[in-house]
């Protein structure tokens, strides 16, 4: 039976191509492998291997032809014993694929699914609030969860026998021992990697970044290994894992120790990304990042690791992952922010309201997924709304909530939202230049009396 | 071919080389203002003067006085974060390291860079890099360059015990050795990476075999004695200038203070410290010898730590009194010809 020779595909993108010579000639026999034809596109030329063997019956392209259209006929190979004559018989098959289908046909995917976080516990009435550290109840979350599940371990550089850099880890090297409190060499992409693998493998890794700006070594991991797994699986290889750390500006430590990551991994799907700013929320949900059975980036800040909040004292006090905390409910205007944010925010928001203006604040806690929800809810009854963070402006959470304020709040606005964040600098060194570097409360008031025409 | 990487321990003490007069008071008068400079320094954070981190050299001083009496002019040099001593042996003055410190306009990077960021391009110093292991793919860049060029410089890249393990570092070997690169690559082993001793982050713990499958030449070397250190680094910088390619030496050496300011160092015993400070100080070594050798007196020599300590003294007051940057330099050289309301 006769085999047509088709007209091969360079690349992926080629439609079609110039036969430019042909190395055989009717009557010739070849076997699969001898090189038969060159053809050329605007990129290379190529040589055309048989894949068969047989006589090259027929020639249906001559050499020299241009534009042929990938898979159409360009010669016709017999079997040893068939005639040439017999080709004719050769019924031309349909040689390109189907067109596609009219764009109206075209297969559509859903929206992305929404995401409906659960509300915060209610607290027993007659719970008892203590006052502690941001770095002890992070220290006091991984403690109760490494209690309470074998599979969980921490590893990162320092965080063992040195009890941490900055001392998150006090204290879990004796109470949990060598196989769970691990000490890394300074090889943040090689051990981000070998966490990643262990949760592939059903381990519950927590790998702390002695700062996030060294993970920045390890980010492919976070975000090729990790944070695509479960999509590339289709649903089979979940990485529940938790990548923390100290996040954003420190103190005097200049451009490369200084920097605010939150925009970075909040735009990555398959991510799930916290910035807390209170010890409460620390505590709630760094257990809840543990528990989760997806890739958490938990961002911490330095300077808040020492500030005492109250929080409840509960055996099991978790919080919602991607729920938002209104910390004062008011009228006028809403101020949404996050992490060290809300420390610029709270201080201006205690100003405006001892000026008159009653204030709605909002801290959204978790960057992914983003409770929209609330802010929303809350923007349309003030109609006005500020965004503050120390991150840079470009591309920023800040950003990202406004142009959604646009889109879905747009008739409900009496003025524009506004974004305070940290300025488009590199962090410099110098006291006073670092301090312009960031954004502060008096940018924040005066925002707010702008977009509530005050000033 | 097969290139077996010759790979040899630190050189027993009979047969060390000898230094001339001229030399041994060259690395003494070199050494001691990179030790007063760093005492001031400490003093000065203390002071609240120094913010941010801030780490000292003490202690290493040979490493980088004798490899660069071995360099010439035009050779580049790139380090980590502990950097200081490193710009004053290349000549950088030592008012604009200490005004950098102090955040000041007239620092080496206006303020802006701070104790770990400092440049050069007049003395080839590339920095002064906050990010572990980020300066042996940069030297080794500055290498790549110099053969591209074909100029005859070699860069002198330095990097710690705890930075040898980056990923990086082995990347920068393969393509430094695959390609002849003039290279010498110096691991100051001060036995610690913040508090990871050595035995607790490397499982070979011989760092200068860590280029032995590259077919990259390594050996250790005495980094207390300025005259081993000396001689090794003639021996490496010969071989990468001619064009043989990267050269690892392994400096054995350690720092007094902790690794920053803020660390207590409560991972080795004040007993180590001060055995090292006793019996290994590299100062101390060369002032014995010359002494010995009467290539000095003692009153000569207090001649010398006079003047060391008049040069510390006026980059202190300088940087005390060097005002702080300007606010309009917050958004200065950020790109090349920002467009300028
Ligand atoms: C990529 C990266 N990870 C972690 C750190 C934090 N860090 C700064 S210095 C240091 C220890 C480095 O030790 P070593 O290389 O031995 O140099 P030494 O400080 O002893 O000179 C660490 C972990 C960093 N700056 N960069
Ligand atoms: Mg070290």
């Amino acid at each position: 039976m006769s085999i047509e020779i088709l007209m091969p595909a360079l690349s992926p993108t080629m439609e079609e191509g110039n036969l430019a010579k042909w190395l055989v000639k009717e009557g010739d026999s070849v076997t699969s492998g001898d090189i038969i034809a060159e053809i050329e596109t605007d990129k290379a030329t190529m040589e055309v291997e048989a894949v068969d063997e047989g006589i090259i019956g027929k020639i249906l392209v001559a050499e020299g032809s241009k534009g042929v259209k990938v898979n159409a006929p360009i010669a016709v190979l017999i079997e040893e014993g068939e005639s040439v004559g017999d080709i004719d018989k050769v019924k031309p098959e349909p040689v390109s694929a189907p067109l596609p289908e009219p764009v109206e046909g075209r297969e559509q995917a859903n929206s992305a699914p929404t995401f409906t976080p659960a509300n915060d516990p209610d607290l027993p009435d007659d719970v008892e609030m203590v006052e502690i550290t941001v770095r002890q109840a992070l220290n006091e979350a991984m403690a109760e969860e490494m209690r309470s599940d074998g599979d969980i371990f921490i590893m990162g550089e320092e965080v063992a026998q040195y009890q941490g850099a900055y001392k998150i880890t006090q204290g879990l090297l004796d109470e949990f021992g060598e196989k769970r409190v691990i000490d890394t060499p300074i090889t943040e992409h090689g051990f981000a990697g070998i966490g990643v693998g262990a949760a592939f493998a059903g381990l519950k890794p927590i790998v702390e970044f002695m700062t996030f700006n060294f993970a920045m070594q390890a980010i492919d991991h976070i975000i090729n290994s990790a944070a695509k797994q479960l999509y590339m699986s289709g649903g089979q290889v979940n990485a529940p894992i938790v990548f923390r750390g100290a996040n954003g500006p420190a103190s005097r430590v200049g451009a490369q120790h200084s920097q605010d990551f939150s925009s970075w991994y909040a735009q990555v799907p398959g991510l799930i990304v916290i910035a807390p700013y209170s010890a409460a929320d620390a505590k709630g949900l760094l257990k809840a990042a543990i528990r989760s059975p997806n890739p958490v980036v938990f961002l911490e800040n330095e300077l808040l690791y020492g500030v005492e909040f109250e929080v409840p004292k509960l055996d099991n006090f978790v919080l919602p992952i991607g729920k938002a905390r209104i910390v004062r409910q008011g009228a006028d205007v809403t101020i949404v922010s996050y992490s060290m944010g809300m420390k610029y925010a709270s201080d201006a928001t205690e100003k405006l309201v001892a000026a008159g203006v009653d204030v709605e604040l909002i801290d959204l806690r978790t960057l992914r997924p983003l409770d929209m929800e609330t802010v929303l809810t809350s923007v349309k009854k003030t109609g006005r709304c500020v965004i503050v963070e120390e991150g840079w402006p470009t591309c920023s959470i800040a950003s990202e909530v406004s142009a959604q304020i646009m889109e879905q709040a747009f008739d409900y606005l009496d003025a524009p939202v506004m974004r305070i964040s940290g300025k488009d600098v590199p962090m410099p060194y110098a006291a006073n230049l670092e301090k312009l570097a960031l954004p502060n409360a008096d940018e924040v008031v005066a925002a707010v009396n702008a977009v509530t025409y005050r000033s | 071919m097969v290139r077996k990487a010759a790979t040899k321990k630190a050189s027993k003490k009979s047969n060390a080389p000898q230094l001339t007069k001229e030399d041994d008071l060259y690395a003494y008068k070199e050494m001691l203002l990179i030790r007063r400079f760093e005492e001031k320094a400490g003093q000065m954070y203390g002071m609240g003067l120094i913010g941010g981190f801030c780490h000292l050299y003490i202690g290493q001083e040979a490493v980088v006085t004798g490899i660069h009496m071995a360099s010439k002019e035009g050779d580049q040099s790139i380090t980590s974060y502990r950097d200081h001593g490193h710009m004053l042996v290349v000549g950088i003055d030592p008012k604009g390291v200490m005004a950098e410190l102090t955040g000041g306009k007239d620092g080496l990077s206006k303020g802006k860079g701070g104790s770990m960021h400092m440049f050069s391009k007049e003395k080839h110093f590339y920095g002064g890099n906050g990010i572990v292991g980020a300066q042996v793919s940069l030297g080794t860049g500055l290498a790549f360059a110099n053969k591209y060029r074909g100029d005859d410089n070699v860069s002198l890249v330095y990097f710690g015990d705890g930075a040898v393990n980056q990923g990086q570092v082995y990347e920068s070997f393969n393509m430094a050795k695959l390609w002849d690169l003039p290279v010498v690559y110096i691991i100051e082993n001060n036995r610690y990476a913040m508090g990871t001793s050595l035995e607790r982050g490397s499982a070979q713990t011989d760092l200068y075999k860590r280029g032995e499958s590259f077919g990259i030449q390594g050996e250790q070397v005495d980094g207390m004695d300025i005259r081993f250190v000396r001689e090794a680094a003639a021996r490496a910088i010969e071989h990468a200038r001619s064009g043989k390619g990267p050269y690892i030496l392994e400096m054995m050496t350690y720092r007094y203070r902790g690794h920053s300011m803020s660390d207590p160092a409560k991972y080795r015993s004040r007993d180590e410290v001060s055995t090292m400070r006793a019996e290994r100080d590299p100062i101390e070594q060369v002032k014995a010898r010359i002494l010995e050798s009467k290539f000095a007196s003692e009153d000569e020599l207090k001649l010398i730590e006079k003047e060391v300590r008049a040069v510390v003294v006026e980059a202190a007051d300088f940087a005390t009194n060097s005002e702080q940057p300007d606010a309009s330099e917050l958004y200065t050289d950020i790109t090349i010809n920002d467009v300028q309301e």
